[in-house]
């Protein structure tokens, strides 16, 4: 399935036709160092493309995380609000975030691949 | 161990007479009224005087040793000023206003000293601290807009190397924070803030000298984009203590301007005292003010509720007075040129340290030698990170076990391995360098043996904390049997 991240360190995969699963990236949750606490979006709620999704807090920093697509949350992932650490542990998978229902699967087209994100890390660091 | 491991059940510290008066009912609802004692520990006075003056003495203040704690100005507080404030500890806040003008005229006087020192016509001295200051001064912009009808300002613009408190009071205010990057001097972007200002923005949120202890050169210019955008510039306070009788913010351009008295002006502040952080405005917004506002009428002082445009009180009373006290004690005794020195001895004092410590660790936005900082600096671990895989929290750490408190660690944000290190200019030359010894010492033992410092730190009463369980499970109570 096709997999993207974005500059803001969020990856999204379309897991069906419309349906997409989003957390933050492995390099993110390093350099946030321990999470502590994540704010889980509510199931509902609609988000355009690099709106605030909803805020991270680790031992170092509170950050925002932007909706990497425009739509619908349909699901979250409720284990992260007693074991944030799954992010730490398993950020690309175990500590996804939200699914959603996607608007425009399009806006896809202009995510990062897996490897341009890596080049954008290392030029960014 | 706490002082309920020290309780033993019938111990008292003070026995309180038998009533020899009848009981009143006072109406308390029966719901409400509890029916099992409260678990107090039961202890006698010298188990209470032992218990604190343990963890006192586990304790690190800067009355122990140096505290480069950036952007907090841990400067040595002289003990006089508590003298001062002990005079005022018997007064009450109810009692007749004939009766304080002592403290009344205090508190004019010292508000008048501040305006001075600002640049600013008037002056609010109530809110607690800091972060209670920018909340009072983004709800004065909030009013002072609405009041002109101008429902449009919505936005508030902060720099990305902003102090967190600013992006979160300007939202507990009702505002829409804009953030910008900061241009690759580590200053606000020029092109970047006129890409935001419109006439939406309410108003440009600014710490000059910034947290990265490097002075906005560009203030008058920005100050100048955001009036004529309609916006107000708010200045944030931290950072006074490099410029004090050197630049005024009010000269500047700033129309709201907020004081840390517990940082700048020299009393006990981080878990060590209450804090005050008066906000200082222009003429066209002293109507906003919170009340009340302290007044003076033929040689009398009075407390002033009659301001019909009044953002209203921010709290109870008059602020933390005794904190007031030490300010104004602390201005006196340096006067008009102590103060000026202070600034310049703390901008010295920066600059001395950062040319020893840059000399084995890079110092963020460091490129042109000459730019001088002021009155601290951000030290950048990435590359030591990189090269040993020892993170900036293990040579915070460290620096414990070398009996210094660590700087500021991981801020501002846009330092991904930030050291922010203030030294103030309490600190003497030896002790400098005593602490620039002690970074290289961690630098040489990194590329030494990085894991020993990964075991950092060794020598303090208790060794390195789980943050991230204590923030994931708190215990905030006394956990019974």
């Amino acid at each position: 399935m096709m997999k993207k991240y974005t500059k803001t360190h969020e990856w999204v995969e379309v897991i069906e036709e419309s349906r997409a699963r989003m957390g933050i990236s492995d390099h993110a949750q390093d350099q946030l160092g321990d999470i502590v606490y994540l704010d889980l979006p509510e199931v509902g709620s609609e988000f355009k493309k690099g709106e605030v999704l909803t805020t991270i807090e680790s031992v170092k920093s509170a950050e925002d995380i932007y909706a990497p697509i425009s739509g619908k949350v349909t699901a979250v992932n409720e284990d992260l609000s007693d074991h944030p650490e799954l992010i730490n542990q398993d950020a690309e998978g175990k500590g996804w975030i939200a699914e959603m229902e996607m608007v425009d699967p399009s806006e896809m087209d202009d995510l990062l691949t897996e490897e341009e994100y890596k080049k954008f890390v290392e030029e960014e660091g | 161990m706490t002082i309920f491991d020290r309780s033993k059940k019938g111990r008292r510290a003070y026995t309180l007479p038998e009533y020899d008066v009848p009981e009143v009912d006072l109406g308390i609802p029966e719901h409400l009224l509890r029916e099992e004692r409260p678990e107090l520990p039961e202890v006698y006075e010298v188990d209470v005087v032992r218990h604190y003056a343990d963890l006192e003495a586990k304790n690190y203040s800067v009355d122990r040793g140096f505290y480069p704690l950036g952007s907090c100005t841990m400067k040595y507080n002289p003990k006089l000023n508590e003298d001062m404030a002990a005079l005022f500890r018997w007064l009450h806040p109810y009692q007749p206003i004939e009766t304080i003008q002592g403290a009344l005229q205090l508190m004019y006087e010292l508000k008048e000293m501040l305006m001075e020192i600002t640049g600013t016509d008037d002056m609010t001295l109530t809110p607690s601290a800091g972060a209670h200051g920018e909340l009072t001064g983004m709800l004065i912009i909030r009013a002072y807009h609405l009041d002109k009808g101008d429902v449009k300002r919505t936005k508030v613009i902060v720099p990305d190397s902003a102090h967190g408190t600013n992006p979160a009071s300007a939202t507990m205010a009702g505002f829409k924070v804009i953030e910008i990057k900061s241009s690759d001097e580590g200053l606000v972007d020029l092109k970047e803030l006129e890409k935001e200002l419109d006439d939406t923005t309410a108003a440009i949120m600014l710490t000059n000298p910034n947290t990265l202890g490097y002075f906005e050169r560009d203030i008058v210019k920005i100050s100048e984009m955001a009036h004529e955008a309609g916006a107000l510039l708010y200045y944030d306070g931290a950072n006074l203590n490099a410029i004090i009788g050197r630049a005024r913010p009010g000269d500047m351009g700033f129309d709201v301007v907020h004081l840390n008295l517990h940082k700048t002006f020299s009393t006990p502040h981080g878990m060590g005292g209450p804090g005050s952080g008066p906000i200082g405005v222009k003429n066209f917004l002293r109507d906003f003010l919170p009340v009340p506002v302290v007044r003076r009428e033929k040689g009398d002082y009075y407390l002033d509720y009659n301001l019909p445009k009044s953002i209203g009180m921010v709290r109870s009373f008059y602020g933390n007075f005794g904190v007031l006290v030490k300010a104004y004690t602390y201005i006196l005794t340096m006067g008009k040129d102590g103060l000026r020195m202070a600034s310049d001895m703390a901008v010295l004092n920066a600059n001395y340290l950062k040319k020893l410590i840059g000399e084995f660790y890079p110092v963020a936005y460091d490129k042109d030698e000459k730019r001088p900082c002021m009155h601290e600096f951000v030290a950048d671990g990435t590359k030591l990170l990189k090269e040993t895989g020892v993170k900036t929290l293990d040579v915070a750490k460290a620096l414990l076990d070398r009996g210094f408190h660590a700087p500021t660690i991981y801020f501002p944000l846009i330092v991904h391995e930030a050291l922010m290190i203030e030294p103030t200019e309490t600190e003497t030359k030896e002790t400098l360098e005593a602490f620039a010894n002690a970074m290289k010492e961690i630098v040489e033992e990194a590329r030494r043996n990085p894991e020993k410092l990964k075991e950092a730190p060794v020598n303090t009463p208790v060794r390195r904390l789980d943050e991230a369980t204590a923030s994931r499970k708190p215990i905030v109570k006394w956990p019974k049997g």
